[in-house]
């Protein structure tokens, strides 16, 4: 029912001729178009220069990134497959391997916030199930400008619900992430969606083409004339014409995608496939290229097969569109009628396209013609790469917390802080996500990292997406490794061994000294950490020029970590578990009041280095509440990370409704203790203080008792006892009603107050 | 009980469906393709589970519910064969006229997941045998056209005539509107047809009931379920 009358191919015969301000348009420098002329040894034809544009912009080619990111950390004994393919993957035992990437559409979700973040969510679903994984799991990490920016609400809306509507109808729980605001991304939204899927070790599928003469097919839906010159959109910083780029943005459709991710699992399990790739970013062209390229293969491609939406559609609309949900694959020849049959089955679009060829070249036809003919490892995996210059930040100076004057008093201050927009509950957004779906949710959102049993147990994943933008503006080396380190130990305190990440790096220009210099010491950071956890980076994307009219977006490197629990019915959580338990800190307090949450929005000063990261301390600590909570005598864990320890125990009570009774160490002042931000902490619970005091010893961890659960109060000494009930609710309390300011006040009465 | 799951193409809780009938009824359900004409053999009780059957588009369950398969479901309801319709399941089951009424968005225009209270009505059906009149359970619900609406007559008949199974509630049992997500009309959860033999329902008992998991207010149906084909056979 799906056989299409295929569209007479029309001849463009008023091709535009090549002119400089047309290759600047295909966002390439002079000097990229020389070397393309010296390449060829003549003029490219309209199509090949968007060909061009499409392999060699920042997105596709990693041209400003690849040197650094090769500094990094890939290998460990478990992993399988690192950076270079569609996803990472890991081995987690019993012969199964878990497949995860996480990848950005920040560009395309400021146009347009419901498609952009929606096919951000289908691409990387798309990465995933490429490889012969069942996605099981989807995170993704937000941020947006300030809530007083006359976008930002709209933004978040949209944003949530594409990405709700996206996964929720594909079918997969998207159990985690972080959301936050902040001024410098008023002209650039974040929005990295990452997706963790599920294979077996030997049933692993890859892009690298092998064979002569195999037949390349194409799967999935047809070719519209949408998002064409995405990826090149994505490569450039915004001017005042940003609205224009909307038809740049993809359309998705998660329907077709939930039947291309069955049809795939079920040709692959047949055995027909020899490569894969998915069509992403410069969409046809960019997956036969990588099949051929990673192959040391041709490919020659017939455009007048490519099933399209529209008739009419030139070579250069076909090659460059981003239309989602579309595959491209090599086949087995035996094998072919078997997968049409399947593909027919699922009511998806299947036509032989091409080959492979032994002459290296990328060669299209159209029409009859010859539209390009191109060297393809030059166009793939051999396109230019930049050492770019950059300048090494001068870093902000300590703080010295006796010199900052607490504003209010630290109960005030924790009631601000719980009910402000970055610490607040983000139930507003993630009750928007299906997380309870495939019946596998152990921990849902809410806590410091999802748990989602594998299977039918007993092992599960924990999963988390941490970074802290302000620590790597202020210092991006330890900034860089705070974000690997939070992952780590939001991972430690579920009970999860640390396994691998994914990195996602969102940054301004490169072109600019001062933001290479960031990326640069953000990735040494991100390597030295990974390599001292043993926690290697196994995929990532990297998203440059988030830049509104020269002004950068804080460096955000968003660090998806995955751990491993042997026993789902063993992860810890946050909440209280009982009256009268023992609070301990586990971790050195020093009172790290720079760049802290406290002193920008209670003091209103942005300054001061950040917290610096003590990796051997990461592991010590790490290590030991991990083991703790294996053996059973721990209650609940939570790691401190933003607002300080007193914003951690406040969770814990408001995820329980059990109040505590606090009491601090003499010898730092109050407010620099309670918020102060200094890392590799947790806060823990226990019946059984006297063996957690001994093994803490045993292995030189400081441990600091705080005091005990219980009651209805959150009562610190010296200080104005809080309700618990009170404190929930201003926790609960700000993103609902800063969502529902956008609706017209008439709406109210049609809105009946939700339950909380 | 022998289960059939009816799957659609953009059906996505049939796995946490099949695993729930596998664990609780001891036998794994058979899925049957939406293109089908017949239902396996014996079947003892339809499924029309949760998802996105064609995508929701053009309207929920609109294009399910003229699936081949469908003719097969209908005749098996006329003989006052089982079927279990849940969310997704459910608007397929309204469009193709099993059921009254019909599922709009959300009062608050937004998809919800989370946990809500059901207060059973009524324990003398097959569907809820498992339970009490008057419990009140704990389930998931993850939808964004899950308000029921019908002609005030047709609310009347379902009202008097005991068909509203599941209310939402709090946690008490008291039926607020503070505490019904969507909207729906008296707090309409879930619904039977005048024969009693449909059961429509938003929310999603299959993802609650593994102890291990953390809850099994969901086991009742299913064991209710059970437990009447056991007497019956």
């Amino acid at each position: 029912m799906t056989r299409s009358l295929k569209p007479r191919p029309v001849v463009i015969s008023n091709e535009p001729a090549i002119t400089p301000e047309l290759i600047a348009e295909h966002g390439l420098k002079p000097e990229e178009y020389e070397r393309i002329l010296k390449l060829l040894g003549r003029a490219p034809s309209f199509t090949e220069l968007g060909i061009f544009s499409a392999m060699w912009n920042e997105h596709c080619s990693y041209k400003s990134s690849k040197i650094h990111l090769r500094t990094l950390p890939t290998k460990a004994p478990w992993v399988i497959q690192g950076p270079g393919e569609n996803a990472g993957v890991i081995a987690i035992g019993d012969g199964l391997a878990v497949v995860f990437k996480m990848e950005s559409h920040n560009h395309p979700s400021y146009i347009e916030p419901y498609q952009g973040a929606a096919t951000g969510v289908g691409g990387i679903l798309r990465d995933v199930f490429t490889m012969g994984a069942r996605p099981i799991a989807c995170l993704n990490a937000l941020s947006f400008g300030d809530p007083k920016h006359p976008k930002t609400r709209a933004l978040v809306a949209g944003v949530v619900a594409g990405i709700g509507g996206y996964g929720n109808s594909f079918g997969v729980p998207t159990v985690g992430g972080e959301v936050r605001f902040d001024r410098r991304y008023d002209g650039n939204c974040l929005v990295n969606a990452m997706a963790v899927g599920l294979a077996e070790t030997d049933k692993i599928f890859y892009a690298k083409a092998t064979g002569v003469g195999m037949p390349i097919v194409y799967l999935g839906s047809k070719t519209g004339r949408d998002g064409i010159h995405g990826a090149t959109m994505a490569s450039a910083e915004f001017g005042a014409d940003a609205e224009e780029k909307r038809p740049t943005v993809q359309v998705g459709d998660p329907f077709s995608e939930k039947l291309l991710l069955e049809a795939c699992l079920e040709i692959m399990a047949k055995g027909c496939v020899i490569a894969i790739q998915d069509m992403g970013a410069a969409g046809l062209t960019c997956s036969a290229v990588e099949m051929g390229a990673k192959g040391d293969l041709g490919v020659a491609l017939d455009l007048d097969k490519v099933p399209c939406r529209e008739a009419g559609m030139s070579a250069y609309e076909m090659m460059l569109s981003e239309s989602q949900e579309r595959m491209l694959m090599v086949l087995k020849p035996d094998k072919e009628q078997e997968a049409e049959a399947i593909f027919r089955k699922w009511g998806l679009d299947f036509a032989v396209v091409g080959e492979t060829t032994p002459t290296k070249r990328f060669v299209v036809r159209h029409a009859g013609a010859i539209v390009a003919d191109l060297p393809i490892k030059e166009l793939g995996d051999e396109a230019p790469v930049y050492r770019r210059p950059f300048a090494e930040r001068l870093n902000d100076r300590e703080v010295d917390a006796a010199s900052i004057k607490p504003p209010v008093a630290v109960a005030d201050a924790l009631e601000t802080l719980l009910g402000s927009p970055n610490l607040c509950s983000k139930r507003w957004v993630w009750e928007q996500y299906d997380h309870v779906i495939l019946g596998n949710t152990v921990q849902r959102p809410g806590g410091d990292a999802a748990v989602v049993r594998i299977n039918d147990g007993p092992k599960a994943l924990a999963l988390t997406a941490d970074v802290t933008p302000r620590y790597c503006e202020a210092d991006p080396f330890e900034g860089g490794k705070q974000a690997v380190a939070e992952a780590w130990r939001n991972l430690s305190a579920v009970g999860a061994q640390p396994l691998a990440v994914t990195d996602n790096l969102n940054f301004g220009n490169p072109e600019r000294p001062e933001i290479m210099g960031q990326f640069v010491d953000c990735i040494r950071g991100i390597g030295e950490a990974c390599r001292a956890l043993d926690f290697p980076v196994v995929s990532g994307n990297v998203s440059l020029y988030n830049e509104t009219n020269g002004r950068a977006i804080l460096p955000t490197p968003t660090i998806g970590g995955v751990g491993l629990l042997d026993q789902f019915t063993k992860s810890m959580t946050i909440a209280f578990n009982g009256e009268d338990e023992a609070i301990f800190l586990i971790g050195e307090t020093r009172g790290w009041l720079g760049q802290s949450v406290y002193l920008r929005d209670l003091c209103g000063r942005e300054e001061g280095a950040p917290p610096p990261v003590d990796l051997a301390a990461e592991r010590r600590h790490g290590d030991l509440v991990r083991g703790l909570i294996r053996d059973g005598l721990i209650t609940a864990a939570h790691d401190v990370s933003d607002g300080g320890l007193l914003v951690a125990v406040a969770e814990m009570a408001i995820a329980s409704g059990i109040g505590a009774v606090l009491e601090q160490p003499p010898g730092i002042p109050p407010h620099a203790f309670w918020f102060g931000e200094d890392q590799a902490r947790y806060v823990i619970t226990t019946k059984q203080s006297q063996p957690v005091l001994e093994r803490a010893r045993a292995v030189g961890v400081p441990v600091v008792p705080l005091g005990a659960t219980g009651g209805t109060l959150l009562a610190i000494a010296g200080e104005r006892p809080l309700r618990i009930d009170d404190l929930k609710r201003r926790f609960e309390a700000w993103l609902p009603a800063y969502m529902a300011g956008a609706r017209r006040p008439r709406a109210y009465s049609l809105t009946r107050a939700s339950a909380s | 009980m022998r289960s059939a799951v009816v799957v659609f193409p953009g059906i996505n809780r049939d796995r946490d469906m099949a695993r729930a009938l596998r664990l609780i009824s001891g036998r794994e359900p058979a899925l049957v393709w939406h293109g089908d004409a017949a239902l396996p053999p014996s079947t003892d009780l339809v499924v029309l589970p949760g998802g996105f059957s064609y995508g929701d588009y053009l309207r929920c369950g609109a294009i399910a519910a003229r699936a081949p398969i469908m003719d097969a479901v209908r005749d098996f309801a006329a003989k006052g064969g089982l079927v279990l319709a849940i969310c997704n399941g459910f608007q397929i089951a309204c469009e193709a006229g099993l059921l009254p009424g019909v599922l709009m968005r959300n009062a608050q225009l937004r998809f919800i997941c989370r946990d809500v209270y059901l207060r059973v009505e009524r324990s003398d059906t097959p569907f809820t045998r498992g339970y009490n009149a008057g419990q009140v359970i704990r389930v998931p619900v993850a939808h964004g056209e899950g308000n029921y609406i019908a002609d005030g007559e047709t609310i009347a008949r379902l009202e008097g005539e005991g068909r509203v199974l599941f209310r939402y509630s709090s946690p008490d049992g008291i039926i607020d509107p503070n505490w019904n997500h969507n909207g729906a009309m008296n707090g309409i959860a879930g619904i039977i047809n005048d024969r009693g033999n449909v059961l429509g329902m938003m929310p999603h008992p299959e993802n609650h009931v593994e102890a291990s998991m953390g809850r099994t207010d969901g086991r009742g149906l299913f064991a209710g379920l059970v437990d009447h084909f056991r007497v019956a056979a």
